[in-house]
C-alpha cells in the first residue's frame, strides 16, 4: 500500500445535516452526503495500519484499510469488492451503524478517526449507481431447502449467504413487508425504506422467496416447517419490550416506542394500520435515552409535537473519551443526534415516579432525580428527596429496550431451550437443542446492533451449510 | 570416517556446523636452496601469529597447527639408515605421514592394508618409521586423543617414471583411505594420512604454534632442511580435539570458509559419473569418493585441487578453476582471460567464500585470494632471496635495509615462488601463460549462446480473470501476496519493505494456507565470514548461470560443450518459451509435468513424485539436457506438486544417479512469487525459474489499472528485476557472490519439516524440530486445490486475506493484535497488574492458536508452589533486563530518552542502538533524569562511535546481526538526517548514511577477537557483548565468540523488530530464539565454555512466562524492544520506515513527535510486571533465583492438550536436550574472561604519560614494537578522554615514536593530544575509530626501498574515524578510510574499495587507487594525484563526481601535502612540492555533489560571517 500522509493534510469532514426546516417536513434521510472527491480525501486520511484496529472494532471484520486504499485511488469497483467480501448489506450499516470501527481507528488516539462509515456509504452507493451490485445467483442448486423465520438483518444475511451457495431459501415474515427492525424500528429519516426494497429485490432476483404477513407458530405450524425443510434458522429478533411498572401505566396515550415508530413508518408509506399514534400538537415524553428514544423524538417532531421531553435513568455520559474508556474501546458518550437538534428537553439521572391521568388518558408525568450509589458492589439508584418535577404530557413513549424474543409461537411450539435471559439457547455453531434448527441474531444473543445481526447471520449460515453439506466455503470472521 | 575428538551429534549440536578461521603463512628461498633455517623461520611465523589462533577451555591445547616442507631427504636418509632402510635418491621414494589407532590390533590392520595396497599397485614398501614425539609439552586434551605417528617409505617398485610414481602415490593413498574406512571397525580411533608424496611432507596436530617444534623432534634436527615451509594455525569455533583437521592438507592451507560447500560437494559427487581420466583410465573409480567424507570445507577443497593437480593441471590452473577472479562484470579484463574463466565456468561452479589459499607442491609455493580478498595476505621479499608471506606483516623481523619490497595480495590475485625457475611470479605473469595457451576467446565465441540469439517464441499464456483467481488460490496466493508483494515489485522494481518484526505463527502452526517455501529459512553469514554489500560492491556479484550439459572437468580438450548463458535465473514467459522450444544437436529440452490427479489424493501425490524422478532419469538417458519441470497443467483435475519439492527431488535423484551434470533443470512454477521462493528453487537445483503465474498476476493488475502508468511489459520487467535484486541480496547475505555457486548450495534450514521428508527429498538440509511428512505436504496442496476449484458451490470467488504482514480480522493470527496491544497499554498506563495478567493470558496460552515454539510448552510445576517471598525480589530480576537496540534516528529523541530514563531508574539497561548518542546525555539532566544508555552499540557503520562514546558505557555491544535482517546493511536517506541526528552520528545533515552489511573489521573469528580486544582495551571497565541471530550453527559461532573473549553473547530470535527491512528478510531469515538459544547453551556447555560467558536472548519476549522459558533454555538476561515500544504507545502501524508514525515514536517529524505520550513510569510498570509474573512462575516451579533456573530444560514438557494437526508432528527433544556434563561445569556464568589486557603494551605508554595525564605536560618517548603488540594507544586514549573529555589534550602533548612492525589496530580510538609516530610498518585497522589523535607511519630511515611503491600499512585504515590525522608514507591496503567521517589523511596509494561509505573528512592520495574507489561515499572529500588518468576507470561514480580543483582546494591540498612531508620526509611529497604548480594540475577531486553543495553553502555562510 502506498505511503499515506493524508491524515496530516486533511481534517475529518462529515456528511452535513439538511436544514432543519427542510428535513422536518419530508421524512427523508437527514444527511446530505459529501461529494465523491471530498470522500476521496477522507479516504486518504487512512494510515493503512499494520494492525488494523478498525477491522477488529468491526463485528463483521470489514477490511476497511483495503477499501480505503482503493477509494483513495478512486478504484470504486475494487473498493466495493473488498467491502462486499465481508458485508452483505453495507447500505444499511453505512446509514445506521454506530461505527465501532471508528472508535477503534488508530488515528483516534491523537486526532479525529477516519470517517469510515461515510466512506462505506460512498462506496456502496457508487456501486449501486454503477450496477455492480448484482443478485447473488448460485451456480448450482443443492436441492436443500431452508426456512428462515424473521426477515430482519440477521435473517436477511442468513438467506443471502445460504442462497448464494445453492440452497433454496424461504424467508417467513409476519409483518407486511420484510426487513424487521430495519424497516419498522428505524425511522425513514435515518434509513429510507427504498434502500431495503432495493436489497430485497436483489435477493428475490437471486432466488430467495419472501413469505410475508405470515407468522410462524400462528399462521404456519413450526413443526410443519421441520417436516418441509432441511433446516430452519430462527432470526425473529428480541421483540418483547421492557415495560415500565409505575402507577398510571394503564392510562391511554402510553405506547411502546417500536409500536409508535412502526405506526409512523407504515402511515408515510400508505400501509394499513390498526391504530393511530400521533404526536401532532402533543407534549411527548420519551422514556429512555438511547437511539430508539432519539428516533421517537425525531418522529414526534416530524408529526408536529408541541413539546418533547426525554428522560434517562443513567447519568449523562461524558462528551469525550476519558481514561475510564480508553481507546480502542467503544466509548459510552453523550450523543447529540439530529433528532436532539430538532428540539427536545433532556433529563439525565431521573426516574419516572408515576404517571397521572385525566379521563383515562395520561396528562402528567412525575419524575424524580436519583443518585447512583454503590451497594455491595452493585450500583443502585437512590431517589433524591424533594426533587420531584411534574411534566405536562399527553403522549408517553417507552423506549427502554427489549427483554427477549417472544416465547409464544415458534419457541414454545418447537420446545426450544432458553438461556438465563430468555433468549433461545444455542451453541457456538448456532444450533438449538432441536436438530436442524438454528438461531441467530437478537433472538439468540439479545438486543444488539444491526452490524452484529448481520455477522450472526453470516456465521449461522456457515454452520447450516456445513450441517447440510459436510463442508462450507462461506467465510466468517472473528 | 568418524572424526576422533568431536562429540557425536546430540541435541542441537552437530559437528558439521563447525567452522574455523586461521593464521597462515609461508617462507621460501627463491633460489630453492634448502636450509634448516627456513624450517625454523616457518615455525617462527606460526608462533608470531598465535593471537590469530585460539585455545579453548584447556589453555594448553590449541586448535591445531601444522607445517608443510619439502621432503627433507638428507634427514630421512640418515634416519632410515639407522632403521636399516636404504633410501633411493630424492624424488624416487614417497613418504606417508600416518595418524594411526592406538589400539595395536587395529593399527596392525591399518598398516596391513597400507602394505597390501602398496604392493597391489606395483610400488615397493621400504619400511616404517615411528615418528619420535615429545608429548610432555602438549595439552591434556590433546594428549588424550593423540594418535600413533608413523611414516611409511615407499619405493618405485615396478613403476617406471617419476611421473607415474607420483600418480600412483595418490591412488595408493585414496585406496588405503577407502579400504580402512570399509574394513576397519575402529570406532573413534584415529586414522588419517597427513601426506603421502615424494616431494612434500606435512607435520601437524592438535597443537599450539609454539608446541609444534618441541612435539615433533624431527623438526629440530639440523639436517631437516627445506627451501620452503608453509604453516597454518587454526582458530576453531569449538574446543574439541581433532588432530586431522589441522592444516596444511596435501597441497593447501586455507584461511577462510567455503560458503557454498554443500553445493560444491553435491556437484562434485554428481560429477564422478562423468569424470573421464586420461591418467587413471578405468582406475579412476578407485579414487572415488573424490571428496573424503567428514572433512572440513578446506579439506574438500584440497581433495578437488589434488584431483586436478594429478591430472596435469598446474597449481595456477587448478586454483583459478576453483576460485576464479571476479571476471563477470570486469570490462577492463583481458578478453582472453575472461574467456578462460568463462570456459572453466561452463564446467565447474566456483568454490565461493572468503579465502586466502596458500599452496605448496615442493616446487612452487604461493597464495591466492578470492574475488573479495577479505582475508589478509602480506609479503616481504628480502635481498638475500627469501620471500615471507603471512596474514600479518612483521611475523619475521628483518633489518629495514635488507628489504627489497613489501606488498600485499590483492583480491583475486596470485603470487608464488617458483624454486625451479628461481623467481617470484606475480599474478599476470602466472596466469597469462595459461589463458594464452589456447584461444579460449574463440572457443567461447563459438560455444556461448545467449538468450537473444535463440529463436523468439510467442507464448500465449494468458488466463481469464476468473480462472486466474482459481489458479492463484490453488497456488496459495492471498490478497496480501497480490497487493503487498507482487504489486509492489511490479510497480517499483524493488522488494517491499516492512517494519516491526514478525509476530505471526510459524508456518507449522498456522491455519492459513501455506506454501512449502514457508517451511524454510535463509541462512546468513555471521562472524566466521562476512556478508557482502551487493549494491556498493556489485563488481564482484553475478547472477549469471549456464544451461546445457557440463563437460568433464578433467578433460584437457579445449572443446567444451556449448552452453546457453542466462543473466538471471528469473525467466520471463518469452525466455521460458525459447528454452522450452530447444531442439538441436546440442540442446534438447523436454517438459515434465509436476502435477497429479487430485482425485488420487495423497497416494497420487507420492506416486507422481517418484514417477517424475523416473521420468527425469529416462529423459536424461534419452539425451535430453534441459528438463523443464512445469506445473502449468493445473486445473480442476490436476493438482500441483510444490515446485520446490519436485525440483529438489529430481536434483537429488540425478545426483544419486551421478547424471546430474548432464542436464539443467528449469522450472515453470506457479507457486513461486517471492524472492525467497526463487532463492530456494535455485538453491535446491533449478538453473532458472519462470514464475509465470506471478507475472500473469502483475499483468492483470495493470489491466485492471491497479498498477497505473506502466505497461504490462514494464511491470513484468520490474517484477523480474525486483526478484533478481532480491536474490542477489539473499546470496550476499551469506557472503556468496555468484548464483552459479549458490546453485544447488542449499543455503537454508527447514523449520517444521520431518526428518524423513528431508532425508528423502532435501538431504543435507538441517531440520531441527522435525515436522511435516510427505502426506501432510500433499494434504496442504490438496486443501488449496480443492478450495480453488470448487466451482459450483463457492459463494465468493476470491482469495484468502493472508495476514502474514498485517493483522486483519479473519486472517493470520498475530501475537500483537488489537486486543493484546490495548490491554498491555492500559495495564502499564494504569499500573494494573490484573490487566497485565489478562494480557499475558492471551499470549501465554496458545493451545487453541499456536504461534511460537514456547506456545507448545507446559511447565512442570510443584504440587504446591514455594512461598513467593523466598524467590529473589523483583529488583534483582530487573537487573537482568535491557531494552533492545533502537537507534536514535529510527525512533524519536523523546522515546529514546524516555526508555533510557526508565531503565536507569530501575537498574536495568537501555541500548543506544547504532546511531551514536548525544554527549549531553552522559550526565543527569536538571530534573535528575539520567538519559544515558548503559549499552552502547558498535555496529557496522560505527556511527557516533568514538572514544568518548565507549568510555560512557557499561556495556559495549558488537552487533554482528539483527533478527529482522541478518546479513544486511542499512540506508538512512539524507532527507531524514537532520542537524541533531547528524551531530550524534558525526556526519553532515542532508547526506545519506549507509551501513555496510559486514563490519569491515570482522571477516572471521580472529577478527572479532581483535575488535573485542580493541574495545576492552579502550574501556576496560565495560563488558563487551556480541549480538548474534539464531540460525543453524549459531551455537558453534557462539563457542567461537566465547573463545574470542566476549563477556556476554546475545542470541536474537528471527522475529525481532526493525525500523525497515525487506519483507523477505523479516519473514524468512533466521529461526526462533528458542532453538538458537538452546543450541548456544548446549554447545557452550559441551565445550566447557558456558561458565565463561553470560547468555542473553531477545525477540518478541512478551510475558513473564517467556522470561522463565528463556531462562530454562539457557538465558540469564533478557531484552525487550518491540514490547517496550508498544508500552510506549506503539500500535504496530508498521510504518517505521515512512517517518509517518502518528504515535510520535518512529518518526522525526516534529509535528508527529508531539504526539508521543509515553512516560518512564509505564515502562517501569511493564518491567516490574514482567518480573512479577516471572516470580510467580518461579515459585510454582520451586526456583528461588534465576541462576538456579538457567538451563533446566527438565522443567519443560510438551503440552499434551495440543492437537493441532501440524504441530503434533514436531519433535522438540533437541531443543529440550540437556548435554551430559559433570556438575562442576556450571550452566551459567561464573568466571570472568581473561582478556589479556593486563599485558597490553599500553601500560608502558600510560606509565610514560603519567605526568601528562595529571598536568597536561608535554612528553616524548620511543619504543620498539612488533606485530604481537596490538591496539597500541587505545587504553591510553581511553584514559585521556576519561580525564579530559572528548576534547582530550592539546595537539602533540604526547609524542611517542615506535620502531618495528606494529600489530593490528595501531592507534585505534586514538584521542586528541596523542601522536603516534611509527617507523617501520603496520598491520590492519590503523587508526580505527580515530578520535582526534595523530598517527604517522613511515618506513625506517634505513630502508632502501621506495616508500611510495611499497606497501607499509594494512587494510581497513581509519574505519569509522571521527577526528584526527593520519600520514602514511607508503601504500596501504583495501578499504582505506572506509566509513571515515572526520579524519584527515595523506597516503601514497590505496587498494580496492578506497573511501567506501565515507561520510566526512578529507583524504589525499598521492598514488594509485584500486578498483571501486569511492563506492557509497556520500560525504567527505578525496584528492587523488593521478598523472596517468587511471582514476576514472577505477572509480565508482554512483554517488560521487569528479570536480575541478579551485584555488581554495588547491591551497588545502598543498597544506596537507606539506604537512605529510614534514611528518614523514616523504619522497613523493617532496617532489610534488618542488614542482607544485605542475603537480597540482594532476590532482583529481572526488566528492558527492550533494555533499559539495552543502559544504559550499556552509563556506559561503562562514565567509559572510567573517566579512
Amino acid at each position: 500500500m502506498a505511503t499515506k500522509t493524508g491524515f496530516k493534510t486533511y481534517e475529518r469532514q462529515n456528511f452535513k445535516l439538511r436544514p432543519k426546516t427542510q428535513r422536518l417536513n419530508d421524512d427523508n434521510e437527514v444527511y446530505k452526503p459529501l461529494s465523491e472527491s471530498l470522500m476521496v480525501d477522507q479516504a486518504k486520511r487512512c494510515m493503512g495500519c499494520g494492525t488494523t484496529f478498525c477491522s477488529w472494532g468491526c463485528p463483521l471484520g470489514n477490511l476497511i484499510s483495503y477499501w480505503n486504499d482503493f477509494s483513495h485511488q478512486e478504484k470504486w469497483e475494487e473498493a466495493y469488492e473488498a467491502l462486499s467480501r465481508t458485508s452483505n448489506f453495507p447500505e444499511f450499516t453505512s446509514r445506521v451503524c454506530p461505527a465501532p470501527c471508528e472508535a477503534a481507528c488508530v488515528l483516534g488516539v491523537n486526532r479525529e478517526p477516519v470517517s469510515i462509515r461515510e466512506i462505506e456509504y460512498t462506496i456502496i452507493e457508487h456501486a449501486f449507481e454503477n450496477g455492480w451490485v448484482k443478485p447473488r445467483r448460485p451456480k448450482t442448486r443443492t436441492g436443500k431447502r431452508i426456512a428462515v423465520v424473521g426477515s430482519g438483518p440477521a435473517g436477511m444475511a442468513v438467506a443471502d449467504e445460504l442462497n448464494a451457495v445453492g440452497h433454496e431459501i424461504v424467508v417467513f415474515e409476519r409483518n407486511l413487508e420484510p426487513g424487521g427492525l430495519l424497516r419498522y424500528g428505524i425511522p425513514n429519516f435515518k434509513l429510507e425504506k427504498s434502500v431495503i426494497d432495493r436489497r430485497i429485490d436483489l435477493m428475490k432476483d437471486a432466488g430467495v422467496r419472501f413469505v410475508t404477513n405470515t407468522a410462524v407458530g400462528k399462521d404456519v405450524k413450526a413443526t410443519d416447517l421441520l417436516e418441509e425443510f432441511d433446516a430452519i434458522v430462527l432470526t425473529g429478533g428480541s421483540t418483547v419490550p421492557r415495560d415500565l411498572t409505575v402507577m398510571g401505566r394503564e392510562l391511554d396515550g402510553i405506547h411502546y416506542a417500536v409500536d409508535y415508530l412502526e405506526n409512523h413508518t407504515k402511515r408515510i408509506h400508505d400501509l394499513p394500520t390498526e391504530t393511530l399514534i400521533d404526536a401532532r400538537g402533543k407534549n411527548v415524553l420519551v422514556i429512555g435515552g438511547g437511539d430508539t428514544g432519539s428516533d421517537c423524538i425525531g418522529t414526534a417532531n416530524r408529526q408536529g409535537a408541541n413539546k418533547v421531553y426525554q428522560v434517562e435513568i443513567l447519568p449523562k455520559a461524558p462528551d469525550q473519551r476519558d481514561d475510564s474508556q480508553p481507546w480502542p474501546i467503544y466509548p459510552r458518550l453523550n450523543k447529540v443526534t439530529s433528532s436532539h437538534k430538532e428540539g427536545c428537553e433532556q433529563f439525565w439521572e431521573v426516574s419516572t415516579k408515576r404517571l397521572v391521568g385525566e379521563n383515562g388518558a395520561v396528562k402528567k408525568a412525575v419524575i424524580e432525580k436519583i443518585n447512583w450509589v454503590n451497594s455491595d458492589g452493585r450500583m443502585i439508584p437512590e431517589p433524591v428527596e424533594g426533587s420531584e418535577v411534574e411534566l405536562e404530557v399527553d403522549l408517553v413513549l417507552l423506549a427502554m429496550g427489549f427483554l427477549s424474543p417472544e416465547h409464544d409461537g415458534v419457541v414454545n411450539d418447537l420446545g426450544l431451550a432458553l438461556d438465563a435471559r430468555g433468549n433461545v439457547h444455542s451453541n457456538e455453531r448456532h444450533e438449538t437443542n432441536i436438530k436442524g434448527v438454528f438461531t441467530a441474531g437478537d433472538m439468540a444473543r439479545g438486543q444488539s446492533l444491526v452490524v452484529r445481526a448481520i455477522k450472526e447471520g453470516r456465521t449461522a449460515a456457515k454452520y447450516v451449510d456445513e450441517y447440510l453439506m459436510g463442508e462450507s466455503y462461506i467465510r466468517t470472521f472473528k | 570416517m568418524v572424526l576422533s575428538g568431536l562429540p557425536s551429534a546430540q541435541g542441537l549440536y552437530d559437528p558439521s556446523y563447525e567452522k574455523d578461521n586461521c593464521g597462515v603463512g609461508f617462507i621460501a628461498n627463491i633460489n630453492g636452496e634448502k636450509s634448516h633455517e627456513v624450517v625454523k623461520k616457518g615455525i617462527e611465523i606460526l608462533v608470531n601469529m598465535t593471537h590469530r589462533g585460539a585455545a579453548g577451555s584447556d589453555p594448553t591445547t590449541g586448535d591445531g597447527a601444522g607445517i608443510m616442507v619439502q621432503m627433507p631427504h638428507e634427514f630421512f636418509e640418515i634416519a632410515c639408515k639407522n632403521l636399516g632402510v636404504e633410501l633411493p635418491s630424492a624424488g624416487e621414494y614417497g613418504v606417508g605421514m600416518f595418524f594411526l589407532p592406538k589400539t595395536p590390533a587395529m593399527r596392525y590392520q591399518c598398516e596391513g592394508i597400507a602394505e597390501r595396497v602398496i604392493a597391489e599397485e606395483g610400488a615397493e614398501l621400504l619400511g616404517w618409521r615411528i615418528v619420535p614425539v615429545d608429548n610432555r609439552a602438549i595439552g591434556e586434551t590433546a594428549r588424550y586423543t593423540e594418535p600413533i605417528m608413523k611414516q611409511v617409505f615407499i619405493g618405485m617398485g615396478t613403476i617406471k617414471t617419476i611421473e607415474a610414481f607420483e600418480s600412483k602415490l595418490y591412488l595408493i593413498r585414496k585406496r588405503i583411505e577407502n579400504e580402512v574406512a570399509t574394513y576397519v571397525q575402529k570406532g573413534n580411533e584415529p586414522f588419517y594420512i597427513c601426506s603421502l608424496s615424494n616431494k612434500t611432507i606435512v607435520y601437524k596436530g592438535l597443537l599450539l604454534p609454539e608446541q609444534i617444534s618441541n612435539y615433533y623432534i624431527d623438526l629440530q634436527d639440523l639436517n631437516f632442511r627445506s627451501a620452503m615451509s608453509m604453516v597454518h594455525s587454526r582458530f576453531s569455533t569449538n574446543t574439541f580435539p581433532t588432530w586431522e583437521l589441522a592444516h596444511p592438507y596435501r597441497y593447501l592451507a586455507h584461511n577462510g570458509e567455503i560458503n557454498t560447500i554443500r553445493g560444491n560437494r553435491n556437484w562434485m559427487n554428481a560429477r564422478e559419473g562423468v569424470l573421464k581420466s586420461e591418467v587413471y583410465g578405468k582406475d579412476v573409480t578407485k579414487l572415488f569418493p573424490i571428496l573424503m567424507p567428514n572433512m572440513s570445507d578446506s579439506g574438500s577443497l584440497d581433495n578437488v585441487f589434488e584431483l586436478l593437480r594429478k591430472h596435469g593441471r598446474s597449481n595456477t590452473h587448478a586454483l583459478t578453476m576453483l576460485i576464479p577472479e571476479a571476471w563477470e562484470n570486469d570490462e577492463s579484463m583481458d578478453p582472453k582471460k575472461r574467456s578462460y574463466y568463462e570456459y572453466n565456468a561452463s564446467m565447474l561452479e566456483p568454490w565461493d567464500g572468503p579465502a586466502a589459499v596458500f599452496f605448496c607442491d615442493g616446487d612452487q609455493v604461493g597464495a591466492t585470494l578470492d574475488r573479495n580478498g577479505l582475508r589478509p595476505a602480506k609479503y616481504v621479499i628480502t635481498k638475500d632471496g627469501h620471500m615471507v608471506m603471512a596474514s600479518e606483516l612483521g611475523v619475521i623481523r628483518f633489518n629495514p635495509e635488507d628489504i627489497v619490497r613489501k606488498g600485499r595480495l590483492e583480491p583475486g590475485k596470485m603470487i608464488m615462488v617458483d624454486t625451479l625457475k628461481k623467481v617470484v611470479l606475480e599474478d599476470e605473469a602466472i596466469k597469462s601463460e595459461i589463458f594464452n595457451s589456447f584461444p579460449y576467446d574463440e572457443s567461447i565465441k563459438e560455444r556461448r549462446i545467449t538468450m537473444d540469439s535463440l529463436p523468439e517464441f510467442k507464448e500465449n499464456y494468458q488466463v481469464r480473470s476468473e480462472t486466474l483467481t482459481e489458479k492463484q488460490y490453488a497456488f496459495g496466493y492471498t490478497l496480501e501476496d497480490i497487493h503487498e508483494i507482487v504489486k509492489v515489485m511490479a510497480e517499483t522494481g524493488k522488494e517491499p519493505i516492512g517494519a516491526m518484526g514478525n509476530d505471526a505463527p510459524l508456518a507449522v502452526f498456522s491455519d492459513q494456507p501455506q506454501t512449502l517455501f514457508a517451511y524454510f529459512r535463509q541462512l546468513f553469514a555471521q562472524v566466521t565470514n562476512p556478508p557482502i554489500d551487493p549494491i556498493r560492491e556489485k563488481i564482484v556479484m553475478s547472477l549469471k548461470n549456464y544451461i546445457g550439459s557440463q563437460a568433464s572437468m578433467l578433460s584437457t580438450s579445449p572443446d567444451v560443450e556449448p552452453f546457453i548463458e542466462i543473466g538471471t535465473p528469473v525467466l520471463t514467459n518469452d525466455e521460458m518459451g525459447r528454452l522450452r522450444a530447444l531442439r538441436n544437436e546440442h540442446f534438447k529440452a523436454t517438459k515434465i509435468p509436476i502435477t497429479f490427479k487430485a482425485d488420487l489424493g495423497v497416494e497420487g501425490f507420492k506416486a507422481a513424485l517418484s514417477s517424475i524422478c523416473e521420468r527425469a532419469s529416462r529423459r536424461v538417458a534419452e539425451g535430453y539436457n534441459v528438463l523443464v519441470l512445469s506445473d502449468k497443467k493445473v486445473d480442476g483435475y490436476e493438482a500441483s506438486i510444490p515446485s520446490l519439492l519436485a525440483v529438489s527431488a529430481v536434483h537429488h535423484h540425478l545426483i544419486e544417479e551421478k547424471t546430474r551434470t548432464k542436464v539443467s533443470i528449469i522450472v515453470e512454477a506457479g507457486d513461486a512469487r517471492e524472492t525467497t521462493h526463487i532463492a530456494l528453487l535455485v538453491a535446491y537445483g533449478a538453473s532458472a525459474v519462470n514464475p509465470y503465474l506471478a507475472i500473469e498476476t502483475a499483468r492483470e493488475l495493470c489491466r485492471k489499472k491497479l498498477i497505473q502508468d506502466i505497461t504490462e511489459e514494464e511491470a513484468t520487467a520490474n517484477y523480474v528485476k525486483a526478484l533478481s535484486i532480491g536474490l542477489q541480496k539473499i546470496l550476499s547475505k551469506m557472503g556468496i557472490c555468484t548464483v552459479q555457486s549458490y546453485h544447488g548450495a542449499q543455503i537454508f534450514e527447514a523449520l517444521g519439516l520431518g526428518q524423513e521428508l528431508i532425508d528423502q527429498y532435501f538431504p543435507g538440509t538441517p531440520s531441527r524440530i522435525g515436522g511435516l511428512d510427505v502426506a501432510s505436504i500433499a494434504r496442504e496442496t490438496l486443501d488449496k486445490h480443492h478450495h480453488a476449484f470448487n466451482r459450483l458451490r463457492k459463494s465468493m470467488n476470491d482469495l484468502e486475506i493472508g495476514g502474514q504482514l498485517i493483522w486483519r480480522n479473519g486472517a493470520e493470527r498475530h501475537l500483537f493484535n488489537p486486543e493484546t496491544i490495548s490491554l498491555l497499554q492500559q495495564a502499564t498506563k494504569q499500573n494494573d497488574f490484573n490487566k497485565f495478567k489478562a494480557y499475558t493470558k492471551l499470549i501465554n496460552y496458545q493451545e487453541k492458536g499456536l504461534s511460537t515454539i514456547r506456545g507448545m510448552f507446559d511447565l512442570v510445576t510443584l504440587p504446591e508452589p514455594i512461598d513467593i517471598n523466598e524467590v529473589e525480589p523483583v529488583s534483582e530480576i530487573l537487573k537482568r533486563f535491557c531494552t533492545g537496540a533502537m537507534s536514535f534516528g529510527s525512533i524519536s529523541k523523546e522515546v529514546h530518552e524516555t526508555i533510557a530514563i526508565a531503565m536507569n531508574r530501575i537498574g536495568a539497561k537501555s541500548n543506544s542502538g547504532e546511531g551514536g548518542e548525544d554527549p549531553a546525555r552522559y550526565v543527569p539532566d536538571d530534573e535528575g533524569n539520567f538519559r544515558r544508555s548503559a549499552i552502547k552499540q558498535v555496529a557496522s557503520a560505527r556511527f557516533g562511535v568514538n572514544t568518548n562514546y565507549l568510555m560512557n558505557a557499561g556495556e559495549l555491544q558488537i552487533k554482528v546481526a539483527q533478527g529482522a535482517k541478518p546479513g544486511e546493511g542499512g540506508h538512512l536517506p539524507g532527507a531524514k538526517v537532520d542537524t541533531h541526528i547528524a551531530r550524534v552520528r558525526h556526519s553532515t545533515p542532508g547526506i545519506d548514511l549507509i551501513s555496510p552489511p559486514p563490519h569491515h573489521d570482522i571477516y572471521s573469528i580472529e577478527d572479532l577477537a581483535q575488535l573485542i580486544y580493541d574495545l576492552k582495551s579502550t574501556n576496560p571497565k565495560a563488558r563487551v557483548s556480541v549480538k548474534l541471530v539464531a540460525e543453524v550453527g549459531v551455537g558453534t559461532v557462539a563457542a567461537g565468540v566465547a573463545k574470542a573473549h566476549a563477556d556476554m553473547i546475545l542470541i536474537s530470535g528471527h522475529d525481532g523488530g526493525t525500523g525497515a527491512s525487506p519483507i523477505s528478510s523479516i519473514k524468512t531469515a533466521g529461526v526462533p530464539w528458542e532453538i538458537g538459544l538452546s543450541e548456544a547453551h548446549q554447545v557452550l556447555l559441551l565445550n566447557n565454555l558456558r561458565s565463561r560467558v553470560r547468555l542473553q536472548t531477545d525477540g518478541q519476549l512478551k510475558t513473564g512466562r517467556d522470561i522463565v522459558i528463556a531462562s530454562l533454555l539457557g538465558a540469564e538476561e533478557f531484552g525487550f524492544a518491540t514490547t517496550a515500544l508498544v508500552v510506549m504507545g506503539c500500535t504496530m502501524l508498521r510504518h517505521c520506515n515512512k517517518n509517518n508514525c502518528d504515535l510520535g515514536i518512529a518518526t522525526q517529524d516534529p509535528d508527529l513527535r508531539k504526539n508521543f505520550a509515553g512516560r518512564p513510569e509505564y515502562l517501569i510498570n511493564f518491567m516490574t510486571f514482567m518480573a512479577m509474573e516471572a516470580r510467580q512462575i518461579m515459585a510454582e516451579l520451586g526456583f528461588r533465583t534465576i541462576e538456579e533456573m538457567v538451563g533446566r530444560v527438565d522443567k519443560i514438557k510438551i503440552n499434551p492438550k495440543i492437537d493441532h494437526w501440524k504441530a503434533v508432528q514436531l519433535k522438540l527433544d533437541k531443543v529440550l536436550f540437556k548435554p551430559d556434563v559433570p556438575s562442576r561445569m556450571k550452566p551459567y556464568c561464573t568466571q570472568i574472561q581473561d582478556h589479556g589486557i593486563d599485558q597490553s603494551f599500553d601500560h608502558k605508554l600510560i606509565e610514560a604519560a603519567t605526568m601528562a595525564l595529571k598536568t597536561k605536560k608535554q612528553i616524548q618517548a620511543s619504543f620498539e614494537i612488533n606485530n604481537v603488540h596490538r591496539t597500541v594507544g587505545s587504553m591510553l586514549s581511553g584514559q585521556i578522554v576519561e580525564r579530559f573529555g572528548e576534547a582530550g589534550l592539546p595537539e602533540d602533548t604526547l609524542k611517542f615514536t615506535f620502531y618495528g612492525s606494529a600489530g593490528q589496530s595501531f592507534g585505534a580510538f586514538g584521542a586528541p593530544g596523542l601522536t603516534l609516530h611509527l617507523e617501520g610498518d603496520a598491520n590492519d585497522y590503523v587508526g580505527k575509530s580515530l578520535s582526534g589523535a595523530k598517527v604517522i607511519v613511515r618506513p625506517s630511515k634505513k630502508a632502501s626501498f621506495k616508500s611510495h611503491e611499497n606497501y607499509i600499512a594494512g587494510n581497513t585504515i581509519l574505519y569509522g574515524a571521527t577526528a584526527g590525522e593520519v600520514f602514511i608514507s607508503g601504500r596501504v591496503g583495501e578499504r582505506f578510510a572506509v566509513r571515515n567521517s572526520g579524519a584527515k589523511a595523506v597516503v601514497e596509494g590505496v587498494g580496492n574499495h578506497g573511501c567506501e561509505y565515507m561520510t566526512g573528512g578529507t583524504v589525499v592520495i598521492l598514488g594509485p587507487t584500486g578498483n571501486n574507489f569511492a563506492a557509497g561515499m556520500s560525504g567527505g572529500e578525496a584528492f587523488i594525484y593521478d598523472p596517468e588518468n587511471k582514476l576514472e576507470e577505477n572509480c565508482n561514480f554512483e554517488i560521487v563526481k569528479m570536480f575541478d580543483i579551485d584555488s581554495m582546494a588547491n591551497a588545502r591540498i598543498k597544506a596537507m601535502v606539506q604537512k605529510h612531508f614534514d611528518e614523514t620526509d616523504s619522497e613523493v611529497a617532496d617532489s610534488l612540492l618542488k614542482d607544485w604548480d605542475n603537480a597540482s594540475k594532476a590532482f583529481k577531486y572526488i566528492v558527492s555533489p550533494i555533499y559539495k553543495a552543502i559544504m559550499d553553502k556552509k563556506d559561503a555562510v562562514e565567509n559572510e560571517k567573517v566579512s
